[in-house]
């Protein structure tokens, strides 16, 4: 026979896992909390790598950067896996309304060539930039210490991939799905001189072994300049002379760099705010790579605007080195 | 001018990632990918992987963002209205233990493994595919934790995983298994977990786990687990490719993937091991006997396989005749060895009742009646007694897979099997040739193991807080400590343990319902009936 159960007044003997008892006290704990904090292995580790035997499968000492506790390197958007995938399963229901609105009109496809021209040379190609930042933020999720900070960093590995595929469906709107665009756009990336830089700098941060440096490098510096760049400035311009079409597309691009960026902003500003030490490393990261995206983008300007560029760059670049001293740093 | 021309999702995964990665210039390619030829793998062609998954990110997010509503609806629902009291009894709720203090770290460690592997390839699309799963082996650490935590309130032993995970003696099980993958090469770490893992051995895991999840009326593991399912059957495909595209490449890769399958087949299945006694001793409604599920998933769906993968020149693994020898006794020896050493492990153990062991005598008509039945009798006997039997010293560990040297000879259900060898001077011991053959191949890597009881009788299991000179000192209680036991609390024999207790209390049904009722609180309401 089946047995009613009582349960009121069954009371739990804790509130949740020992470990999130000793950070966040003795009260039930959330869903990020439960999965983020001290999950990682972290001690008695049997075998050094065959792969690299100065080091260990989740290594304290992988990177310049030293922290007391690296679960201080939070995320703020609170992201575990189901709460992720739930959130962009829904903006992706609004893009897909938008491309399937755009490619019912043949919008792009119907712009003049030199407008296809110009969205396959500079956004179609910047597929290839976000598969290189798919590839550095999956060196953080694989060499990073820390499930706050590598679960951020899978997400982010996701999230680059997606863009990427974003942008190639941009193309896929300009050359009727015949993949023409992708071509093109893979050549000038390998090719034109309006891309070396870039490319060179990406190249430069696949061979770092620092995976923070891999961090500052790609998701502060090279987008924080990158993104502005593109998203806000090439496609204004854009919009002003071919209409607003594009922007409805990177609009996209432009919300998921905000909420992106508060992350990155986080794990900075509290890495560099632990010591002195890694705050005067990652200012040196920054100038480094600074200087050389920096310098990289003018050549990438010129292309996306021609001549009359220096008041982009100009622009861009004094609201990165306004969000770098938001951030405490130079 | 509208575009009325459609992709179908293949068309479309593959215009999506068309050319996406690019032939570097500015730095050399095996700086961007240092780990690629210290194996000896030779790939030819990296296009000719085909990528078994074709699936974009926005699929993927749709996809799982509705799997994991449907996961959590249930989950809340679980906990809301305490489901944790609708599993048959209170001895279940030990096998989820060994789950979330075992196979949480697995699935981390998985995590990592592919995330390595979807930086380290050498083209987009096999790097696309670990990715994929990278996220996916994320998912299921996160899930798993989310899907124990409510039980983790209510019974003892699962409060401390990751802790745990990283110290305690036989975690180093588990533990030791994922480190080697994670810390070998990339070929490697395909074969051993997308191939012997995931695609030999998975479904052993799986269906019996699962059902008996089922039989149990733990509905938040099945929900996981139904849930995980797609995922792995995304896995699997991937081993088998894995394994085919590395075959094909070059036939100077056969002897080493040989090699590996060789390895990996034995290394998991000592891992998968522990399974053998949740179906055979720990549920308390019993799907199938280890034995049946060994004969089906592995000698059957396994032989068919390596029939198939002949034409490369592969041949069954080295050591898959003594798993078959050994399937009759597996799971009884192990729930010996468990039961001996209870005060030193994170759940309760008791012995089987009458009707168990009918069943089990039914199952295992060789050898169970012959040497395991007369065993447990004699036990019960003792605990009658209030002498029930237990080890009193730490049992010695094989180097290689860690288990505590308890097999018998693959030919003699009556002779333990020890190996020794000698390396540099110094002895080391095997639960079987198995194991000791994989020394052989690498003893370098071996003699690297962090073996917990040799490190406990090094004195390196002591907490900070602990003084070994004080006159109090008691070495095998700080060395439980350290290993985030709770003396006392979180082993023992079931009928006297927190659970069993609370469990009557709390439902007033029987805590194992094979024996009477352990206190009198149910066996005065009589609510079993």
């Amino acid at each position: 026979m089946a047995v009613e159960i009582k349960t009121s007044g069954v009371k739990p003997l804790r509130n949740t896992f020992d470990h999130l008892v000793a950070r966040f006290g003795d009260k039930p704990a959330n869903r990020y909390q439960e999965f983020s904090f001290d999950t990682q292995p972290a001690t008695n580790f049997h075998y050094k790598p065959l792969w690299n035997p100065d080091s260990e499968v989740y290594d304290i000492n992988a990177s310049a950067i030293k922290m007391n506790d690296w679960y201080a390197l939070k995320d703020p958007r609170q992201f575990y896996y189901g709460s992720y995938v739930s959130a962009r399963a829904k903006q992706q229901e609004a893009i897909d309304q938008q491309l399937a609105f755009i490619d019912d009109i043949g919008s792009l496809s119907s712009l003049p060539e030199k407008a296809k021209n110009l969205l396959t040379e500079i956004i179609v190609a910047l597929r290839h930039y976000e598969w290189g930042a798919n590839t550095n933020n999956n060196f953080i999720a694989a060499y990073g210490y820390g499930t706050t900070i590598t679960q951020a960093a899978t997400i982010a590995t996701c999230d680059r991939l997606a863009m990427a595929q974003h942008l190639s469906r941009i193309g896929l709107l300009i050359d009727e799905k015949t993949g023409e665009s992708l071509d093109k756009a893979k050549r000038i990336w390998i090719e034109s001189p309006a891309w070396q830089g870039i490319r060179k700098d990406i190249e430069g941060v696949f061979v770092l072994r620092d995976w923070f440096e891999v961090f500052v490098a790609q998701n502060l510096v090279a987008d924080g300049l990158m993104y502005p760049l593109i998203f806000d400035e090439f496609v204004s311009s854009f919009s002003r002379n071919y209409g607003n079409d594009l922007n409805s597309l990177t609009n996209y691009s432009v919300k998921w760099q905000s909420d992106f960026a508060r992350w990155v902003d986080s794990v900075v500003k509290t890495a560099s705010s632990e010591s002195d030490e890694n705050k005067e490393q990652i200012n040196k990261w920054i100038d480094k790579w600074h200087a050389s995206i920096y310098s990289s983008l003018g050549d990438l300007a010129k292309l996306a605007f021609g001549i009359e560029c220096d008041e982009s760059l100009e622009k861009i670049n004094s609201s990165f080195i306004a969000r770098i001293s938001k951030l405490g740093l130079r | 001018m509208a575009n009325g021309k459609k992709l179908n999702l293949k068309q479309n995964y593959s215009m999506l990632t068309k050319g996406l990665d690019w032939e570097p210039s500015y730095q050399k390619k095996q700086d961007i990918f240092p780990q690629l030829e210290f194996e000896g793998i030779k790939i030819h062609d990296w296009s000719n992987w085909e990528d078994p998954f074709r699936l974009t990110i926005d699929a993927y997010w749709k996809y799982q963002g509705e799997k994991e509503k449907k996961l959590y609806a249930i989950i809340d629902a679980f906990q809301q209205n305490n489901g944790q009291f609708n599993v048959t009894d209170a001895r279940y709720v030990q096998a989820l233990k060994i789950f979330i203090n075992a196979v949480v770290g697995l699935e981390y460690n998985a995590w990592r493994g592919f995330s390595r592997l979807g930086r380290e390839f050498g083209a987009a699309s096999p790097r696309i595919a670990a990715q994929m799963q990278a996220i996916d082996e994320m998912r299921h650490a996160t899930t798993q934790t989310h899907a124990c935590s409510h039980y983790a309130r209510f019974f003892e032993g699962m409060g401390n995983a990751p802790y745990q995970f990283d110290r305690t003696w036989y975690l180093s099980i588990p533990k030791s298994f994922f480190e080697d993958a994670c810390s070998s090469g990339p070929f490697e770490f395909v074969v051993a977990i997308s191939f012997a893992f995931e695609y030999v051995l998975t479904n052993l895991v799986f269906m019996p786990w699962m059902s008996g999840a089922a039989y149990n009326g733990d509905m938040s593991t099945v929900s996981f687990g139904f849930s995980a399912q797609s995922d792995e059957a995304r896995h699997m495909t991937l081993g088998l490719e894995v394994i085919k595209f590395l075959l094909e490449q070059d036939p100077d890769n056969v002897p080493i993937v040989q090699k590996w399958i060789d390895k990996w087949f034995w290394r998991a299945y000592r891992v998968l091991s522990l399974v053998a006694t949740m179906m055979d001793y720990m549920l308390p409604k019993r799907v199938m006997s280890w034995d049946e599920a060994w004969t089906i998933y592995y000698e059957e769906n396994g032989g068919a396989l390596f029939a198939d993968l002949a034409r490369y020149g592969i041949k069954p693994p080295r050591d898959a005749d003594v798993t078959i020898k050994e399937k009759e006794r597996l799971s009884h020896e192990m729930w010996s060895i468990f039961y001996a050493n209870r005060d030193v492990v994170g759940f309760p153990l008791w012995l089987p009742s009458q009707e168990e062991m009918n069943w089990m005598s039914e199952k295992y008509p060789n050898t169970f009646d012959k040497y395991y039945r007369p065993r447990f009798e004699y036990w019960k006997e003792l605990e009658d007694n209030g002498t029930p039997f237990t080890n009193t010293t730490l049992p010695q560990l094989c180097q290689v897979c860690q288990w505590p040297c308890l097999f018998t000879e693959p030919d003699d259900p009556t002779e333990f099997s020890h190996h020794q060898t000698e390396y540099k001077d110094e002895h080391f011991q095997f639960c079987s040739d198995g194991c000791q053959h994989i020394f052989e191949n690498e003893p370098e890597k071996y003699i690297q193991a962090w073996l917990p009881v040799h490190e406990i009788y090094k004195g390196n299991c002591i907490l900070d807080d602990v003084d070994p000179e004080s006159p109090d000192y008691n070495p095998m209680v700080e060395a439980i400590r350290y290993m985030g036991l709770k003396p006392g609390i979180d082993g023992g024999l079931f009928k006297e343990h927190n659970d069993a207790m609370n469990w009557e209390k709390w439902t007033e049904r029987p805590s194992n319902i094979h024996n009477q009722p352990a206190t009198d609180f149910v066996r005065k309401t009589g609510s079993d009936k």
